[in-house]
C-alpha cells in the first residue's frame, strides 16, 4: 500500500465513524425527500441536526475550500464519503442551485471578496439562490435577453422580466444574467447578483399543469444594485452562464432521479395488473416495454459512472447525452405508471384515489419539465451535433 | 471509454493499428469477390502470431490471460473493420468453455494449440430458427467405450474451417428440457461427421453439420455428463459479451462513417450535416451508442470479476448492442441515400453483419425475456 491508498484508508475509517456517530438514525434512506426543485428543507429536529453537523464539516459542500466553509476533500475522498454515506442511507442534506451550480461558478469566477460574502452562507445551507436567466423572449434563445442593466455610477439600475424562476418565491438572492449593451448579442450580457430584497424586485408565482408552483416570474423595475455584486467583467456573462449551464446539466443528467430507489415498475405492474399462470406480468406488451426501459435506466446508471470515471477536469459535453438520456427514462417511466395504473392513474383530487396515485399522474405531468429546463431536448442535441461531431452550424 | 491500464492500451492501439492496415473491410471485400473463402489463412495465422488467440487463455498453457476485457477491445477493433476471423468462436468460445468446463487433461491438449492457432475449435449448439439450448435434438447414446452421436447441427461458426467442434447433445431427457444435455469435443474429420458450408448474407464461414453416427471415446466429454446446460450458459454469456463488443465496434465505425459522409455530402448546395433533422438523428444515435459502450464496458468488468451481476450484465450488453446495431445500420443505408443502396459501397457490409451478429447466441428479444425472468416477472 503507497502513502496514498494509506492516508485514503485512514480518511474511510475516520468518515465512517464520524457518520456513525452523527446521523441520525430515523433519517436513513431518506435522501429522496430532498430530491426535489424546492429549496425548502423537510422540517423537524433530526433535519436540522444532520445539516448542522454536516454542515459544520464542511461536507454539504464536500470538495468547495475549507476558507470558505466547504470540506476540502479531494475527489478521491469525496468518492469515498458518497460511498460511506451510501452504505448507511444517509446523504448530503444540501440541494439546490447554490449547491450545484452557483457555488462551483462562483469559485471560479467570483472575487475573493464576492466568495467570502456569498459562498459560506451556501455551505451553511443558510442561503437561497434562484436563477434569473429565462425571460418571456428568451427561451432556448437565451442568449437574446432583453433586461437591461444601465450604468448609473455606482450601481446599475435594472429594468426587465424574468421567467421560469424556480424558487425564486423563497429566494433570498438571484444570479442574473442582464444586457449591458445592445450592439452585441452574447457579447452584451453580463452576470449580476441581485438581493431579493431589494427595492422593486417582484415574484408572481405560476401555477403549472401538475398544479404545482415551483416557478415564478420575477419583474425588475428601477432596481438599483450596486457594482461590486458583477461576476466578472462586463460583457463575460455569456461565459460565466454557459460554464454554469454545464454544471447544471450535470446534475440534470446525473440525478438519481429513476434510477433504482423508485419502485421498480414490475412491482407496480403485479399489483395493478396481476401476473398469469407464469408468473409474468399479465401484459405481455407491456411486460417487454418495462425491460426495455429498465435496460436504459441501468445503462444510462452506468453512463453516468463511467462519464464521471473519464472526467479529467470538471464537466463535458457529455453532460448533454446524459441529460437527454435521463428525460428519456424519466418520461417513460412517467407514461408508464399511468399505464399501469390505469383508471386509478388519472386522478387528481379527493379520497376516491390514495396520495401515491394522486402523484403518478402529477409527476408525469411534472416530468414534461425535464426535457425542457436546463436546455431542452433539441438544444442538447444541438450541442452534441456541433460541439462533439462537429456538425456545421446551419446556415 | 473506460479508463484503461498501459497494457490495456496496448492491446487497444496494436489491434487498431493492425486491423486498419491488415485487414480493413476491403480486404474483406476481396476475399469475397475472389470466392477464395469465407476467411484469409494468411491473416489469421498474423492474429496467431501476435498472441491475440491465447488472450483468455491462462499463461500455463501459452496465453497471456488478459481476460474478457483484452479480448473485447480486440473484438471492438475487429468489429469496425468486420474482420472474419475465427478468434471469437475458437480464441474467446472455445477457450471459455474448456477453461471453465474441461477436465486438466482437455486443457492441456486444447488451450495451447488455440492459444497458438494451430487448432481452431467451435462450438456447435444450434438446431432450430432460434438460438435455444434447451431445445437440443441430437443425441449421444452411450455405445461401448464411448458414445455415437446421432443429429445436426446449423449455425457453427467457422465450421468449414474448424479443426474440432464443441458439440452440445442430449444424454438424455427431451428435447425442451434443460437436463441431459452433454458437452463433447469432436474432431471434424471424425467418421460420420458431414460438414456443409452455408452461404449466408454475411459470407462467413458458417456450416450445417450432420453427425451419422460419430463414435467418441468417454473422454470426449467435457463437463458432467448430462449438466451442460449451466456451465455452458455461463460460457455463452461470455460469447454474447464478446459479440456485444464486436457489435460496439461494427456500431462505432458504422456511426464515424456516416457522419463523414453526411459532411461531404452536398445537396441543396449544402453539406448534408448543416441540416438540423439530420444533426438530430446523429445526436439521438450518438446518444444511445453512449449507452450501448457503458454497457458493454461494465459487462466486460463483471465477467472479468466473476461477478454476481455478470448475468445481468451480459444479458443487458447483448440486448443492447443487439438493438443499437440493428438501429444503426438501417440508419447507416438511410442517411447515405442511393449510394448506401449499393454493393459497391460498404454500408451493405455493415447492416448484412449486423443481422447475423445481433440473433447469434439469442437476440435482444430473448435477453429481454431473460431480463424479466431474472427479476421474477
Amino acid at each position: 500500500m503507497n502513502v496514498q491508498d494509506s492516508q485514503l484508508t485512514a480518511f474511510r475509517a475516520e468518515a465512517r465513524e464520524w457518520l456513525d456517530k452523527n446521523f441520525p438514525k430515523s433519517l436513513a434512506n431518506r435522501g429522496d425527500e430532498y430530491f426535489d426543485i424546492s429549496p425548502r428543507y423537510p422540517e423537524g429536529e433530526d433535519w436540522a441536526a444532520w445539516r448542522r453537523a454536516m454542515c459544520g464539516r464542511g461536507w454539504g459542500t464536500p470538495t468547495w475550500p475549507t476558507e470558505y466553509g466547504g470540506g476540502g476533500l479531494t475527489r478521491q475522498q469525496a468518492l469515498i464519503l458518497r460511498d460511506e454515506l451510501e452504505k448507511i442511507g444517509a446523504f448530503i442534506p444540501l440541494t439546490g442551485i447554490a449547491v450545484s451550480m452557483f457555488g462551483p461558478t462562483l469559485l471560479e469566477y467570483g472575487t475573493a471578496e464576492q466568495k467570502q460574502r456569498h459562498i459560506p452562507p451556501i455551505c451553511a445551507g443558510e442561503m437561497i439562490w434562484c436563477q434569473g436567466y429565462s425571460e418571456p423572449g428568451a427561451g432556448s434563445d437565451l442568449a437574446s435577453l432583453k433586461t437591461r442593466a444601465e450604468d448609473i455610477g455606482d450601481e446599475f439600475l435594472v429594468n426587465g422580466q424574468k421567467i421560469w424562476t424556480s424558487g425564486s418565491m423563497h429566494a433570498h438572492w438571484c444570479f442574473c444574467l442582464v444586457r449591458t449593451d445592445t450592439s452585441h448579442k452574447h457579447e452584451g450580457i453580463s452576470f449580476l447578483l441581485i438581493d431579493m430584497k431589494t427595492p422593486g424586485v417582484e415574484v408572481r408565482p405560476i401555477t403549472l399543469i401538475s398544479g404545482k408552483q415551483t416557478f415564478a416570474e420575477v419583474f425588475f423595475t428601477d432596481v438599483k444594485v450596486p457594482k461590486e455584486n458583477l461576476v466578472g467583467g462586463l460583457r463575460e456573462g455569456w461565459t460565466i452562464a454557459k460554464r454554469l449551464m454545464q454544471f447544471e446539466r450535470e446534475g440534470i443528467g446525473a440525478r438519481k432521479m429513476t434510477v433504482g430507489e423508485l419502485r421498480p415498475l414490475d412491482e407496480v405492474a403485479k399489483e395493478y395488473i396481476g401476473t398469469d399462470d407464469e408468473g409474468r406480468i399479465a401484459d405481455l406488451d407491456l411486460r417487454a416495454r418495462i425491460v426495455r426501459h429498465q435496460m436504459w435506466e441501468r445503462a444510462h446508471r452506468l453512463t453516468v459512472a463511467r462519464v464521471a470515471d473519464e472526467a479529467k477536469t470538471g464537466p463535458s459535453e457529455a453532460t448533454s447525452v446524459l441529460k437527454n438520456a435521463a428525460s428519456h427514462a424519466l418520461q417513460t417511466r412517467g407514461e408508464m405508471l399511468i399505464e399501469i395504473t390505469g383508471f386509478q392513474g388519472i386522478g387528481w383530487e379527493g379520497d376516491d384515489y390514495t396520495q401515491t396515485q394522486r402523484d403518478t399522474i402529477r409527476q408525469m405531468l411534472q416530468a414534461k419539465a425535464h426535457s425542457i429546463y436546463g436546455g431542452t431536448y433539441e438544444v442538447q442535441a444541438n450541442i452534441i451535433s456541433k460541439r462533439i461531431l462537429g456538425m456545421l452550424d446551419h446556415q | 471509454m473506460a479508463v484503461l491500464t498501459e497494457e490495456q492500451t496496448m492491446l487497444r492501439d496494436g489491434a487498431q493499428d493492425w486491423v486498419t492496415d491488415r485487414a480493413p473491410v476491403g480486404a474483406f471485400r476481396k476475399l469475397r469477390d475472389s470466392g477464395a473463402g469465407t476467411m484469409d489463412p494468411a491473416l489469421w495465422k498474423e492474429i496467431a502470431d501476435m498472441g491475440w488467440a491465447g488472450i483468455v487463455v491462462p499463461e500455463e498453457h501459452g496465453g497471456s490471460d488478459f481476460g474478457l476485457t483484452g479480448m473485447g477491445l480486440v473484438l471492438e477493433e475487429m468489429g469496425k473493420q468486420l474482420v472474419a476471423s475465427p478468434l471469437f468462436i475458437s480464441g474467446l468460445v472455445a477457450a471459455t468453455a474448456f477453461r471453465q468446463m474441461g477436465n486438466a487433461a482437455q486443457q492441456a491438449e486444447w488451450l495451447p494449440k488455440i492459444a497458438d492457432g494451430s487448432a481452431i475449435v467451435t462450438l456447435a449448439v444450434d438446431e432450430g430458427n432460434r438460438h435455444d439450448t434447451a431445445k437440443t435434438a441430437l443425441t449421444a447414446e452411450a455405445s461401448g467405450d464411448g458414445y455415437v452421436l446421432t443429429g445436426t447441427k446449423t449455425m457453427v461458426i467457422d465450421g468449414m474451417d474448424a479443426d474440432a467442434m464443441l458439440v452440445l447433445a442430449r444424454t438424455s431427457g427431451a428435447p425442451g428440457q434443460v437436463d441431459g444435455l452433454t458437452l463433447l469435443v469432436v474432431p471434424t474429420d471424425a467418421a460420420g461427421v458431414d460438414r456443409h458450408g452455408l452461404v449466408t448474407v454475411d459470407r462467413r464461414g458458417y456450416a450445417k453439420v450432420s453427425f451419422g453416427g460419430v463414435q467418441v471415446g468417454k473422454d470426449a466429454v467435457v463437463g458432467q455428463v448430462g449438466g451442460a446446460h449451466a456451465p455452458l450458459e455461463k460460457v455463452l454469456d461470455v460469447a454474447r459479451v464478446g459479440l456485444a463488443a464486436e457489435m460496439l465496434g461494427m456500431c462505432q465505425q458504422a456511426f464515424d462513417t456516416t457522419l463523414a459522409y453526411l459532411k461531404t455530402r452536398v445537396q441543396f448546395n449544402t453539406i448534408l450535416a448543416q441540416f438540423q433533422a439530420l444533426q438530430h438523428r446523429m445526436a439521438d444515435l450518438f446518444m444511445e451508442m453512449q449507452l450501448v459502450r457503458s454497457a458493454v464496458e461494465h459487462a466486460v468488468r463483471e465477467i472479468d470479476a466473476d461477478s454476481d451481476g455478470a448475468e445481468e450484465a451480459a444479458v443487458l450488453a447483448k440486448a443492447m448492442a443487439s438493438d443499437f446495431a440493428n438501429k444503426m445500420t438501417r440508419q447507416m443505408i438511410q442517411l447515405h441515400g442511393g449510394i448506401g443502396m449499393t454493393d459497391q459501397y460498404d454500408a451493405g457490409f455493415y447492416i448484412k453483419r449486423s443481422r447475423l451478429l445481433e440473433m447469434t447466441f439469442g437476440n435482444a428479444a430473448q435477453q429481454c425475456e431473460r431480463w424479466a425472468q431474472m427479476r421474477g416477472y
